[in-house]
């Protein structure tokens, strides 16, 4: 009876096996591919956050107290142009001073600085080329502070390195008009600051 | 300034010890060799900030407290 019964499974595996086998190989060729596609590291989502801390301090440290104060409350750091007729393709600006905003990850905007008149934007990016590639962007902090060191430090090096566009290419004007009204309103409101503290350590009322 | 890191301290030391300025000039070389930019920040006069930004060691002043490298700045879109 036990051998009839034995007899009869191996028959009947034998007449399944064109079913199962197949089933079987997927079921091992999905196993192996769920493993080979974990991740060599684990994810750590605090990184791209302490990354960024790391980058603000670093900031901190390099720019002046006002320039910290502007990123910190508005967020975007001007530096004045210092070429004697304006950024390069501009079409110059006859002598007038001209400035830059410095947006983290965005276009760098040149505009005039007594009339606000927007000149261009110079879209400029810092790819890592130490990977075969590429990898993250920079934190947000860093790419502000390459920048602004790449055009305090060398102003004609990095515009004409930057793709230039007319302004509204990447930055809504209006947008960028709002910030240059918001930057006068912040230094207004700080020069108050300072007037009233002045004020008071020198005892006037 | 490390895509994905922020800073990271590559080398440190004294140049007035030979052995640590030959290590920070190796060093230096290595990162504008893979294609990094350099810059010192800078006080100038009244206290304003700037950057210095340095090809070859010998531009990076001798009471420099570090360098920062950083990706080679490339048009975007």
């Amino acid at each position: 009876m036990l051998l009839a019964l034995a007899a009869t499974t191996l028959v009947a595996l034998a007449l399944l096996s064109d079913l199962i086998i197949p089933r079987l190989e997927e079921a091992w060729s999905r196993h192996r591919a769920r493993r080979s596609r974990a991740p060599a590291m684990p994810y750590d989502p605090g990184r791209e956050r302490r990354a960024e801390q790391r980058a603000r301090m670093l900031l901190r440290s390099c720019v002046n107290d006002e320039e910290w104060a502007m990123y910190r409350d508005l967020g975007f750091i001007r530096v004045w142009g210092s070429q004697a007729d304006g950024p390069d393709q501009a079409g110059g600006t006859g002598g007038a001073p001209y400035a830059y905003l410095i947006y983290p990850h965005r276009a760098i905007v040149a505009y005039l600085a007594q009339t606000h008149r927007l000149l261009n934007e110079y879209c400029v990016a810092f790819p890592d080329e130490t990977r075969p590639y590429g990898s993250a962007r920079l934190p947000d902090s860093d790419d502000v502070l390459a920048k602004w060191m790449a055009l305090t430090g060398d102003e004609r090096r990095l515009i004409s390195t930057a793709n230039m566009h007319l302004p509204g290419r990447q930055l809504d004007p209006t947008r960028v008009r709002r910030d240059l009204w918001r930057l006068t309103q912040w230094e207004r409101a700080r020069m108050r600051a300072a007037g009233g503290t002045h004020s008071a350590s020198t005892g006037i009322s | 300034m490390k895509p994905g890191h922020g800073e990271v301290l590559i080398a440190e030391g004294d140049v007035e010890r030979a052995e640590d300025e030959q290590r920070l000039i190796e060093e230096f070389r290595r990162q504008l060799d893979a294609g990094q930019w350099a810059a010192v920040p800078t006080t100038g006069s009244a206290g304003r900030r700037n950057a210095q930004m340095v090809r070859s060691f010998e531009d990076i002043p001798r009471d420099a407290e570090r360098v920062i490298f950083f990706p080679r700045a490339a048009g975007g879109s």
